[in-house]
């Protein structure tokens, strides 16, 4: 059984202004019956841009229901720009909290609401539905809303983020697309890939001790990996933080040679010599 | 508030008279049926009482018995014993429809190398006898397929499927956890292996249960340790839980009858029932090929921890195939292996009856169930539009 805050359970069982506007003036329609949730929002809006009513349908579990009924009553009354800038953060916080498992149903309303402004303001839902390219294909998520939801929620692991957007829930293939988003993200924001960070590691490395440092990571941590499958990798050179590699043997042809080298390579080296290094392949 | 419990394919009451059965080997008949003192010595009169007791709803001889402390650790040893009994061979048939004691398992030992077939099932949830065949090749090690499905209850010939693995020269592991008590099973009718039963699915408390192995058969102990259960499971016998389950299955037989004749009955009202008075509603699973206990239903366009939420409400409790009720994102492995459609597998309803439920509970439930799924259909985008097109599924 899930513990469903008491605001979850009351919106739930009383659930606010559920039902369609007729002649609507804004319809926002996400998920589907396959996901196993869905939401279609209908709102009328006022000359000034205001929220004058609003109407939810949903399809999907307790959280779904609530997060819909809430999400109505935040914002009948509000300017579509000020709608505009709800999140799904807003969403869970008036419901006194989701399960983590449940966070993807406040995100579905965020999703509805932007839908429905899209559509007021005569932007195709598709377009919104599409962009990007598809990196979850058993829930049809796209890295654009990966990235989104791991940006604004600060994401770390894959389980969030399949919490939130149902990505990587399914056959689990993309999990190392997924991690690649994270970690790209982490990046920005300056936190080391590995969270293993507190190890000890030399502060300031001369040239010649970044070389070795680096020539000994690859010996003990890299290769006996790759050895393992097969593969191997040759340290080429070393440019300033460039480090450039070949990858050899099974390595060299596997499609997820770049995700060997950047979760893998670029990770350990991150780890054990500088946060600076980026990891490059070179033919030779 | 009252409870109508109509789960029992998840748990089921601990019948008073098995805790009866079971109280004495608490604080006074605390003794470890090993010791070599009187005081233990008529522990271990008990337990082998016990034994008996659970040979006998089988059919079995009782040195055919060792007890496990649950359903999935006899899964787990059956399969896992029998590859270490056979290390020459790497292969595992299996189905898509396993609990996951045997299919998380399969694909455990998939990661360190064994190969498995799952084989698959039809829209009423039945298996092709000659998929089997040709599935089995002399790599096959154990082919372990259950004897009635947990969620849908349907029944497979597991009869026939023992002469098939037999013929072919493997070994067969069946789990009957959900069969034991509530169909007749007779091992010495059958060519099955092995047999996999729990406790709690017949009224004995959680955490016991027993394998079943065929005298002759090859097998390596999964717990090692003492030289409890003829050193084919190691650890002190859980003794008051034993007797438990021996009492439990002495009841169980001598209830078999009110099973396929009370229970059925009030299973079958029940269902057409609902299925009378809820439109788009459907069965999951083969009509008669049935435990008699066990009905899903899938209930279309809405989702199915809603329908439990508001049930529970009522005071009744039962499970859903839907995704958001186990916390995965995929409705159940069961319903989609059978491909039913995505308008119901999300809306699916198990009811599982007992000998304890009684026709009250049955009105009480044909009550209250009906205007809980018009009240979610209300609130579902889907059911107003369901008869137009398909392009917003
Ligand atoms: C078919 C089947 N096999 C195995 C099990 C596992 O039994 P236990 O809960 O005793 O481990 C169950 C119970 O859920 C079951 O229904």
């Amino acid at each position: 059984m899930w513990d469903y805050s008491e605001k979850v359970m009351d919106h739930f069982l009383n659930p606010r202004n559920s039902g369609e506007i007729e002649k609507p003036d804004a319809v926002g329609e996400v998920g589907s019956m396959t996901c196993g949730d869905a939401l279609r929002l209908t709102l009328k809006i006022d000359k000034k841009e205001r929220i004058a009513d609003a109407k939810f349908q949903t399809f999907g579990c307790g959280s779904a229901i609530a997060s819909s009924s809430i999400l109505t009553e935040m914002i009948k009354g509000l300017t579509l720009e000020e709608a505009s800038r709800i999140t799904n953060k807003d969403i869970a916080g008036q419901l006194d909290g989701l399960p983590p498992e449940k966070m993807h149903c406040s995100v579905m309303g965020m999703e509805a609401l932007e839908a429905a402004i899209n559509n007021y303001r005569g932007r195709a839902i598709e377009h919104e539905e599409l962009e990007g390219t598809i990196v979850c294909k058993c829930f049809g998520v796209t890295d654009e809303k990966i990235e989104r939801v791991v940006r604004e929620n600060n994401l770390s692991t894959v389980e969030d983020v399949t919490h939130f957007c149902k990505a990587g829930g399914g056959c689990e293939e993309c999990h190392p697309q997924i991690t690649k988003i994270i970690q790209k993200f982490q990046a920005e924001k300056g936190v080391a890939v590995d969270t293993g960070a507190d190890r000890e590691r030399p502060k300031k490395l001369t040239n010649i001790q970044k070389m070795h440092l680096i020539m000994e990571t690859i010996d003990r941590e890299i290769r006996p990996g790759l050895n393992a499958d097969g593969g191997d990798i040759e340290l080429i050179d070393i440019d300033g933080d460039r480090v450039l590699v070949a990858l050899r043997g099974s390595c060299a042809e596997c499609v997820a040679s770049s995700f060997t080298l950047k979760s893998g390579v670029e990770a350990k080296l991150k780890e054990f010599v500088s946060d600076a290094l980026t990891v490059e392949e070179v033919e030779q | 508030m009252k409870t109508v419990y109509v789960d029992n394919n998840a748990t089921t009451r601990v019948d008073p008279k098995v805790l009866r059965e079971m109280e004495p080997y608490f604080c006074d008949l605390y003794g470890n049926p090993s010791s070599m003192h009187h005081f233990g010595g008529q522990v271990a009169g008990a337990v082998k009482r016990a034994r008996q007791q659970v040979a006998e709803i089988i059919g079995a001889d009782p040195s055919e018995i060792v007890f496990t402390s649950c359903g999935t650790e006899s899964d787990n040893a059956a399969i896992w014993g029998t590859l270490h009994s056979y290390p020459q061979k790497h292969h595992i048939v299996t189905t898509r429809v396993e609990h996951p004691a045997v299919l998380t398992l399969c694909n455990h030992l998939m990661k360190q190398g064994h190969s498995v077939t799952e084989l698959p099932v039809n829209h009423e949830g039945l298996l092709d006898l000659d998929q089997l065949r040709d599935a089995i090749t002399p790599y096959t090690a154990v082919v372990s397929i259950m004897w009635a499905n947990n969620e849908t209850g349907v029944i497979f010939p597991v009869e026939e499927i023992a002469e098939i693995v037999k013929e072919k020269g493997s070994v067969f592991h069946c789990d009957a956890v959900q069969a034991v008590g509530k169909i007749p099973i007779d091992m010495k009718k059958n060519k099955i292996d092995m047999l996999s039963l729990s406790g709690h699915k017949l009224h004995a408390p959680k955490g016991v249960g027993a394998l079943y192995i065929r005298k002759g058969t090859r097998f390596t102990p999964f717990f090692i340790g003492g030289h409890q259960e003829h050193n084919r499971r190691g650890g002190t016998e859980s003794v008051p839980s034993i007797i438990g389950l021996g009492k439990a299955c002495e009841l169980a037989l001598a209830y078999m009858d009110e099973e396929k004749t009370r229970v059925k009955a009030l299973r079958d009202r029940l269902e057409a029932g609902l299925l009378a008075n809820i439109p788009n509603a459907l069965l999951n699973g083969h009509q008669t090929h049935r435990l008699p206990n066990t009905s899903s239903l899938s209930f279309e366009y809405i989702e199915g921890e809603g329908i439990l939420l508001l049930m529970s409400r009522e005071g009744i409790a039962a499970s859903s195939g839907s995704a958001c009720t186990s916390g995965s994102l995929e409705p159940s492995h069961v319903l989609r292996a059978m491909g039913v459609p995505f308008t119901g597998a999300h809306g699916s309803i198990r009811f599982s009856l007992s000998r304890f439920n009684t026709d009250d509970e049955v009105d009480y439930i044909l009550e209250k169930i009906p205007p809980i799924i018009s009240r979610l259909r209300e609130l579902s985008p889907f059911w107003k539009r369901r008869n137009r097109s398909a392009a917003f599924q």
